[in-house]
Order: structure tokens, then C-alpha cells, then sequence
């Protein structure tokens, strides 16, 4: 009885762990991004940086196999076949985050992009915002895992946090612009990097559309 | 056994074996249509269970049937039962689904009408009032477990991954109350007509397994049965339940409990004998329609969320089927006996 018990849940708890790990190295990437581009406006590019980066790296690859793996095992054996494309949309998207994450720290890496002092604390306030809607998205996915009627609870944050990353977004790219002794080149490169910076809270709050529709068809 | 009443009783096991895909259908076809379940592993639970059924409680609802007509002949029997089993065949090509307790009563009644009999008519109304109440019956157990459900889930959050695990298992558990009782309540439909004219001797299995003619009788059409799921209804489960309502594993789970709910109350002898000893109205022991109490369970569902989804032409065809079905049984039965001419003993 106790075995047959053991192998009758065993694929669900398998299958659950590698969700909560998958969830947790796109968590633990926000964090490493968030202190790589502290550093990066404190250091330049260092030793540090360069740690960080491959850290983000290394949790971007595994988080690929991992989403591949997860599908596999979705389709193999056809397990929630009413939301087994919700899950997968819902994976694909968060998977880009993490994806985002890289690219951004590489495009500081390769660019080296200049930043002013004065611009530094708007940077970070961006960064701030990405984070910490990324960081209400995950909330809001575990729940839709673990309880769906905890899902809104935290998707509203995800709204606020891309809310306040565009007024960031705004305002910092007004103050490039007003910055006469800057070359064009220079304010369309920071005008980028602002942009990119922004885009992460931008796909975090698309997820999160898309979370809240299948939140109500799985409360339906 | 003779040759001859095997080959009078063949009647029956046709009709058996083209009511399995249906049955088959209406008890996993929402399961394996939502992929839940594997053909194979619905086929095989439906197919035993429903000997299970047929064998051990098969009794109530098919001494309903015999009493409906009393056909005193073997060949009288194979006529009603060849002719409820061309009306499903002819009109089942037509895309119209169709019920098998309507075709038997429909051949039942065209034999009647040949020898001049007349139908048991309190039989006949008990009949016709179950057919009408079980759809509703089945409707109101649907919505009333779906509710059940529903707060169930919102007060115990249970992850997605696992309640697709509980769901499987709920499915399959169901499944097999739902095949048992339907075993129990319609195997009267495929050989209760044999009953009256029934006279062999009941033979020993391996040695010390004993089984009543009816017994017997019952094993046999079971059998017909699982020969007709395992090989007709491949086709029928993967495009029944889609039809008029799109519904998810879980209310394909209270479907199939509420239908099962619904024939077991139909065809349970022991809670027909607990309620009349009670003194409580007595539930008749009638064959109703299996798609009746699907498509009623089905409607319940879709009223819950106001009707919202819910397909109305297919359910007029439905409808159509129903009556057209016992129509075209009794023109088909009586046309059968006038062109063999079959001379039915006083």
C-alpha cells in the first residue's frame, strides 16, 4: 500500500520539485542581476562582475534544461492536459526573464556603457523596480501551483513595479537628454541600456496578464 | 447449452455488443477525451466492472423488462432484441445518438402489437416516468456535487500537480462505480427479454463456482458488452462529452458520479428493500438511458455557469434520437414478425 502510494505520487513530486527549482534560480538570478549592476555603476567591470555574470549564466542554462525537461514530462505523460499549455506558456515566459537578466549584464560587459554619477541612483531605482516585479511574478506563479486564490494577491505588485519603472524610465531618460554636453551616440546608448533595463518589469507584467486568465480558468 | 438457444440469444448479445460503445462512452469518454485516461486502461476497468454489475445486480431491472411484455418464445425475444439492435445500428449511422433501453422497450412493444398482447401498462408508465425523471435527477446531482466541489477547492488548496493526480484516481474509481451500476441497471436492456422464455441448467464453474440461469444469462451479455467496448467504441469515446459542452477533468469526474449516482439509484434491489421496509416510496427498478443521465448531468454543469458554452442544436438532436429510436424499434419489431411470420405460443 505504502509503496504503491510512493510511486503513485512520486512523478507528481518530481515533477513539482523541478517547477520549485526552476522558480527559484529565476528568483535567485534577479537578485545576482540586481547586485552586478550595483557593481557595475560602483566598479566597473571587475572581477566581481564577472563572477556574478556567470553565476546568472549558469542558472540561465540549467533553467532552459530544466523548462525542456518539465515540457518533456508534461507531454510524455500527459499529465494536467487542461492546463498543460497555460503551464508551458506560463514557464516560456518566465523563462525569458532570466534570458533578459543575461543579455543585459553581457550588454554592460561587451559595451562597457558609461554611466554619469548623477544618473547612478535613477539606474539603481530602475533596476530596483525590474526586481521587484520580477520578484511579485514569481510569487504569483509558486501560487498558482501551490493555491490560485493567492494569485492576485501578489499580481497587483507586478502592475505597480512596471508602473514605477516607467516613470523611472521617464525621468531618467528626460535627464540624458537634458545633458547638453553629452555626445548623441553616448544619450541613445544610456537611452538603451534604460530601455532594456525597463523592458524586464515590461514582460514580467505580460506574464502576469496572461497568469491572471489562467488563474480564473483554473478557478472556473 | 443448446445451438438453439444460443442462436435466439445471439439477438441479445448483438445488442450488447453495440450498446457497449456507447456505454463505454458515456462512462469514460469525457476521461479519455480529456486525455486522463488511457483508452486501454478505461476499456479494460469499464468492461469488468460491467460484467460485475450485470452478474451481481443485474436482476431488478431485468425482471422490469420481462414483466413489460412477458415474450413467452426464445424467437420471440430475438426479434424484439434484433430489432432494437438494427434501430441503434440505423439510426447511430445517422449521427444521431441514440438509447438502448428505448430500443429494447420499442421491440418489446412491436412484438405486442403482433400477438396482440397487451402491455403491462403500469410496467409501461413506471418506464416512461423514470425515463423523464432520471435526465433531471442526474441534473440536480451534478450541480449539487459540483457546488460540493468547488468549495471543496477553495477551502483545501490543493497543488494543480496533485489534483490532476486526485482526479486521475477519482476518475478511475468512478469509472468503475459508474460501469458497475450501468452493468446492474441496463443489462436487462440486452437479455432481460430472454428471462420469461428461459430454460437451462446452470453449470459449474471450476468446479465451485455456481451461476442461476439468469446468472448465466447475465455473464453472457456482460461478455457481449466487453467485446463491444474493447471493440467498437475507440471512435465514440474520443468525440463524445465534446459535443454540447466543453467540460474540464473535473467536472467530467462529477458527470460520470452523477450518472452513476443516478443508475445505481435505478437499479440497486438492496435499496429498493431498505426503502419499502422503511415504508419510504420505493425507487423503481427500471433500465433508464445512460446517455439520458450524462447529457442531464452535462446540462447541470453547464447551468451552473448560466447555460454559458452550452450547445442547444445537438441537444435538439439528441431529443429527436429519443423518441425516434423506441418509434423505429416497434415498426422495425413488428415488420420483423410479420416477414417470419413467427408463431407466438398462447
Amino acid at each position: 500500500m505504502f509503496s504503491g502510494k510512493v510511486v503513485l505520487f512520486q512523478r507528481t513530486r518530481e515533477l513539482n520539485a523541478k517547477i520549485t527549482e526552476f522558480l527559484n534560480n529565476i528568483s535567485e538570478s534577479s537578485l545576482l542581476f540586481s547586485q552586478a549592476c550595483n557593481n557595475y555603476m560602483e566598479n566597473g567591470i571587475n572581477e566581481d562582475f564577472n563572477s556574478l555574470l556567470n553565476k546568472v549564466s549558469v542558472l540561465e542554462a540549467r533553467n532552459d534544461q530544466l523548462r525542456r525537461n518539465i515540457e518533456a514530462q508534461l507531454y510524455e505523460h500527459t499529465l494536467i492536459p487542461e492546463s498543460r499549455a497555460d503551464v508551458l506558456q506560463l514557464l516560456e515566459g518566465t523563462d525569458k526573464i532570466i534570458n533578459l537578466f543575461e543579455s543585459r549584464l553581457y550588454q554592460l560587459s561587451i559595451e562597457k556603457i558609461y554611466i554619469y554619477d548623477n544618473l547612478k541612483p535613477l539606474y539603481s531605482e530602475l533596476v530596483e523596480s525590474a526586481i521587484r516585479a520580477v520578484e511579485a511574478l514569481v510569487r504569483s506563479v509558486r501560487a498558482f501551483f501551490t493555491n490560485p486564490t493567492e494569485v492576485n494577491h501578489h499580481l497587483h505588485k507586478v502592475m505597480f513595479f512596471e508602473k514605477q519603472g516607467d516613470m523611472n524610465s521617464t525621468k531618467l531618460k528626460r535627464m540624458i537628454f537634458d545633458n547638453e554636453n553629452d555626445e548623441l551616440s553616448h544619450k541613445i546608448q544610456l537611452r538603451m541600456l534604460c530601455d532594456d533595463i525597463d523592458s524586464i518589469a515590461d514582460i514580467s507584467e505580460d506574464v502576469a496578464d496572461s497568469l491572471s486568465i489562467f488563474a480564473i480558468k483554473r478557478d472556473s | 447449452m443448446q445451438a438453439e438457444f444460443l442462436f435466439f440469444l445471439s439477438g441479445g448479445l448483438l445488442l450488447g455488443f453495440i450498446s457497449g460503445a456507447n456505454y463505454m462512452g458515456n462512462i469514460f469518454g469525457t476521461a479519455v477525451g480529456t486525455k486522463m485516461l488511457s483508452f486501454r486502461s478505461a476499456a479494460i476497468i469499464c468492461s469488468v466492472f460491467i460484467i460485475f454489475g450485470a452478474v451481481i445486480g443485474g436482476g431488478g431491472t431485468s425482471a422490469t423488462i420481462g414483466k413489460l411484455g412477458m415474450i413467452s418464445t426464445m424467437s420471440g425475444a430475438f426479434v424484439a432484441t434484433v430489432a432494437a439492435f438494427a434501430a441503434i445500428f440505423i439510426i447511430t449511422r445517422t449521427g444521431i445518438p441514440v438509447s438502448s433501453t428505448g430500443a429494447i422497450v420499442g421491440g418489446i412493444i412491436g412484438w405486442n402489437l403482433f400477438t396482440g398482447r397487451a402491455v403491462d401498462f403500469s410496467v409501461f408508465t413506471q418506464i416512461i416516468l423514470s425515463w423523464i425523471a432520471s435526465p433531471f435527477i442526474s441534473c440536480i446531482f451534478a450541480m449539487v456535487l459540483m457546488l460540493a466541489v468547488r468549495k471543496f477547492l477553495h477551502k483545501v488548496s490543493v497543488p494543480i500537480l496533485y489534483q490532476d493526480t486526485f482526479v486521475r484516481i477519482a476518475l478511475i474509481l468512478t469509472g468503475a462505480f459508474a460501469a458497475y451500476s450501468l452493468g446492474a441497471n441496463n443489462i436487462g436492456n440486452i437479455v432481460g427479454v430472454f428471462i420469461p422464455s428461459l430454460h437451462i441448467t446452470s453449470p459449474e464453474f471450476f468446479g465451485f463456482l455456481y451461476l442461476s440461469p439468469e446468472g448465466e444469462l447475465f455473464l453472457l451479455g456482460g461478455i457481449a458488452i466487453a467485446f463491444g467496448i474493447f471493440m467498437y467504441s475507440h471512435k465514440v469515446v474520443n468525440t463524445i462529452g465534446r459535443g454540447i459542452y466543453e467540460l474540464s477533468p473535473i467536472s467530467a469526474w462529477v458527470v460520470v458520479m452523477a450518472h452513476s449516482l443516478v443508475m445505481f439509484l435505478f437499479a440497486s434491489q438492496s435499496l429498493h428493500s431498505f426503502l419499502v421496509s422503511h415504508g419510504l416510496p420505493a425507487i423503481p427498478l427500471v433500465p433508464i438511458s445512460s446517455s439520458e443521465a450524462v447529457i442531464g448531468a452535462v446540462i447541470g454543469i453547464a447551468l451552473l455557469k448560466k447555460g454559458r458554452g452550452l450547445q442547444t442544436r445537438p441537444l435538439g438532436r439528441i431529443a429527436v434520437g429519443w423518441l425516434v429510436c423506441p418509434v423505429f424499434a416497434i415498426v422495425i419489431s413488428y415488420a420483423l414478425m410479420c416477414l417470419l411470420s413467427i408463431k407466438v405460443e398462447a
